[in-house]
């Protein structure tokens, strides 16, 4: 174990907290930017640590692609190779070979898949994962999970829920730095209660560093989305952080934080803002619309991040689709924008006014009042009263 | 607008990256430009229009750039045009030539260029656009035709030139007498993944020194290439610039190779600093007045290091 994670704050299922890992100390509920091969696009790491960012993902399966775990391994890690002096989380590669592969297969062994470089078969198993991620040398790594699609049913969710906790005893296995890398194991079984209990439990029995919360985020109804999350995190230890993986939007990350989450991780942000989209208290500013081009407010008036407080939404409009500059622009406010969120999060539970920031955020949002019922049902379950964010529902 | 308020701006009608100046489609109404958007014909009154908006510190009059190998009547009319419309500008000009830098052209042709710059000289201009090179002109008859024009112009007044980016242009445009200079040299040097770490203190180093240093003997080195995979030196020992202060010359060969923003953002960065870094050095050479002999020692490393190098591509 090599970490220590303490919580400074509660509201019900909710809490803030001190999490300290090898390369920096950090303060949950905290939101982790993805920098795919060794980079956020096109942000500095100055830039990084201006917005905030506490850990940075990088893709284990893009990574030993190019440059290759061996060559990180000689040049000292990825900290040093990227200079970056925070956290780095990396995850087993295990979804990027699913997602992103045609004719990927899934045995007992490993996942096989056909190499993008030279299309020879490959077989990535839990110990070469935990190997690779071993060499890229990150705060925290993650298991090798079978994921499935929670849009699937059957047999094959429970084949994956059980084979995801033999592989966890592989990865345990396998890896060789403990005392300095902390290995996460990942909650799977659908959307099925009796499978996902079964996981925790098995997980839990480890005695792991951390959990995540897999398998979600890749199109399941967002009622069932809740759920799962609520039923993980109800029974996860206390004392140990919880993460859930590829959320999100951020009324995602209020709910999940409500229900005793820490730790996100996502694209939407970057990627959103790379089509010209920006992420405000509101909900999104589309930098393409005409209406832009002669506005001359900031994106944000509440923002004080460097591009709101020097660039107005008619620039920024005419750099969109024109100029890198504008994604660039806009990935900076947004994820300014995601560490602003988590930071008040963190404040909120610690100043114990978490429920009152919950409504804020609400009523920004949802001005009209049309607060989703899945939010609704979820914010029952957190013991936050939201009843003054939802306009009366017709009889 | 763009966020850089104690800066420096300079406007003219052409840059080399999306305007090219197109002689062809110039007219008696305007000057043509190619851009992103298709051919563009700009007339004194439009150009005056965006002058006024963008308000910039200093601004070159609209001009008829034409190529070296243009016709001696092609050239003469480039010669009137331009006159015109520098006139039509000022007269449009709310600031009376206060920031105005007039055009002046002539081509290849040396009586020319002396005709134009003395009629240029005689407008309440506060400076001078030295318009038509760096398109196509050899880089032995420049020297010729830009000393014809500084010869004449008066002393005190600032003088532009455009288009001249690689350091021996550079020190050919100062030893003329040239005060400013633009180009897209840095730009293209980072597109194609190109890091400049040529020596910048020239006087510093004994001669001999500077012809035998083996780590910083070209212009500049590719990033591309696979010999940096694992160097993880940065791009230029010593630098100040964040890039090499940050980050090393592996994990600028990792980025280029994945095709990452952050690559050209870092190059960009690295060689604005070092090109900077050079024009420092110059004016350095320039009080201590010893720019011939900078200038010399500068073509004498490259000269013997051209004879080694891997081929300019």
């Amino acid at each position: 174990m090599a970490l220590q994670f303490e919580v400074v704050g509660r509201f019900n299922r909710a809490r803030a907290s001190k999490l300290t890992l090898p390369h920096y100390v950090v303060q949950t509920p905290m939101f982790m930017p993805v920098g795919t091969q060794g980079t956020i696009k096109g942000l500095t790491n100055r830039q990084l640590e201006d917005i905030g960012c506490q850990i940075i993902l990088g893709n284990t399966y893009h990574l030993a692609l190019r440059p290759g775990a061996e060559l990180i391994d000689e040049l000292g890690g990825l900290h040093k190779f990227m200079n970056w002096k925070r956290g780095l989380l990396t995850d087993s590669g295990g979804f990027q070979m699913v997602s992103l592969l045609h004719l990927a297969d899934i045995t007992e062994e490993g996942v096989t898949f056909q190499s993008p470089v030279d299309g020879k078969p490959m077989l990535l198993t839990p110990e070469e994962s935990i190997q690779i991620q071993n060499k890229i040398g990150a705060d925290i790594i993650m298991a090798l999970d079978d994921v499935v699609r929670t849009t699937i049913t059957g047999p094959r969710i429970e084949e994956a829920m059980y084979r995801t906790l033999r592989w966890m005893d592989r990865c345990i296995a396998a890896h060789k730095r403990p005392d300095a890398q902390n290995l996460f194991g990942i909650v799977q079984g659908g959307l099925d209660p009796v499978l996902r209990d079964i996981c925790v439990r098995g997980l839990v029995e480890r005695n792991l560093p951390g959990y995540a919360i897999g398998g979600l985020a890749g199109g399941e109804d967002k009622d069932s989305f809740w759920r799962v999350v609520a039923q993980c995190t109800a029974a996860l230890p206390e004392d140990k952080p919880r993460y859930v993986m590829g959320v999100g939007y951020p009324l995602d990350i209020v709910v999940c934080s409500a229900l005793g989450a820490d730790m996100y991780d996502c694209v939407y942000p970057t990627r959103t803002a790379r089509f010209g989209t920006a992420l405000v208290p509101e909900g999104v500013l589309k930098l393409k619309h005409n209406a832009m081009a002669s506005d001359e407010r900031p994106i944000d008036s509440t923002c004080s991040c460097m591009v709101c407080k020097n660039y107005t939404r008619a620039y920024i409009h005419s750099l969109v689709t024109r100029d890198a500059m504008g994604s660039q622009l806009l990935s900076y406010h947004n994820l300014s924008y995601m560490m602003r969120l988590s930071k008040d999060l963190h404040m909120s539970i610690v100043e114990g006014r978490f429920p009152e920031y919950v409504r804020g955020f609400l009523r920004t949002q949802f001005p009209k009042g049309d607060v989703p019922q899945w939010v609704c049902n979820a914010m029952e379950v957190a013991g936050i009263d939201i009843s003054s964010c939802c306009a009366p529902v017709p009889v | 607008m763009v966020g850089l308020q104690d800066h420096f701006f300079i406007a003219s009608p052409g840059d080399s990256v999306e305007s090219l100046p197109e002689h062809g489609g110039t007219n008696k109404i305007g000057a043509a430009f190619e851009t992103p958007s298709g051919r563009r014909l700009i007339n004194p009154k439009d150009y005056m229009d965006i002058i006024s908006s963008t308000r910039p510190n200093l601004w070159a009059s609209l001009a008829d750039e034409v190529p070296a190998w243009v016709t001696e009547k092609r050239n003469r009319l480039s010669i009137d045009r331009t006159l015109k419309w520098l006139d039509d500008c000022l007269s449009l000009d709310q600031e009376k030539g206060a920031s105005t830098l007039g055009a002046v052209v002539g081509g290849p042709n040396i009586e020319h260029r002396k005709k134009c710059a003395t009629e240029v000289s005689m407008r309440n201009v506060s400076g001078f656009y030295l318009g038509g090179f760096g398109l196509g002109e050899s880089i032995e008859e420049r020297s010729a035709l830009l000393n014809a024009v500084t010869n004449i112009l008066p002393e005190e007044k600032i003088r532009f030139v455009s288009r001249l980016g690689l350091p021996e242009e550079v020190l050919q445009g100062v030893a003329a007498g040239i005060d400013l200079f633009d180009s897209t040299y840095i730009y293209h040097l980072t597109l194609g993944g190109f890091a400049l770490v040529f020596p910048l203190d020239i006087l510093g180093e004994a001669p001999e020194a500077l012809l035998r240093n083996s780590s910083n003997d070209y212009t500049k080195i590719n990033l591309h290439a696979t010999i940096y995979r694992k160097d993880t030196s940065p791009i230029v020992d010593k630098c100040s610039c964040y890039t090499c202060q940050n980050h090393t010359r592996a994990y600028l060969n990792h980025l280029l190779n994945v095709h990452e923003m952050l690559a050209q953002i870092l190059l960009e960065i690295h060689n604005t600093h070092h090109y900077l870094g050079f024009f420092r050095s110059i004016r350095r050479a320039l009080k201590q007045e010893k720019f011939e002999l900078f200038r010399e020692r500068f073509m004498e490393s490259r000269r013997v290091h051209l004879m080694e190098a891997v081929p300019y591509s």
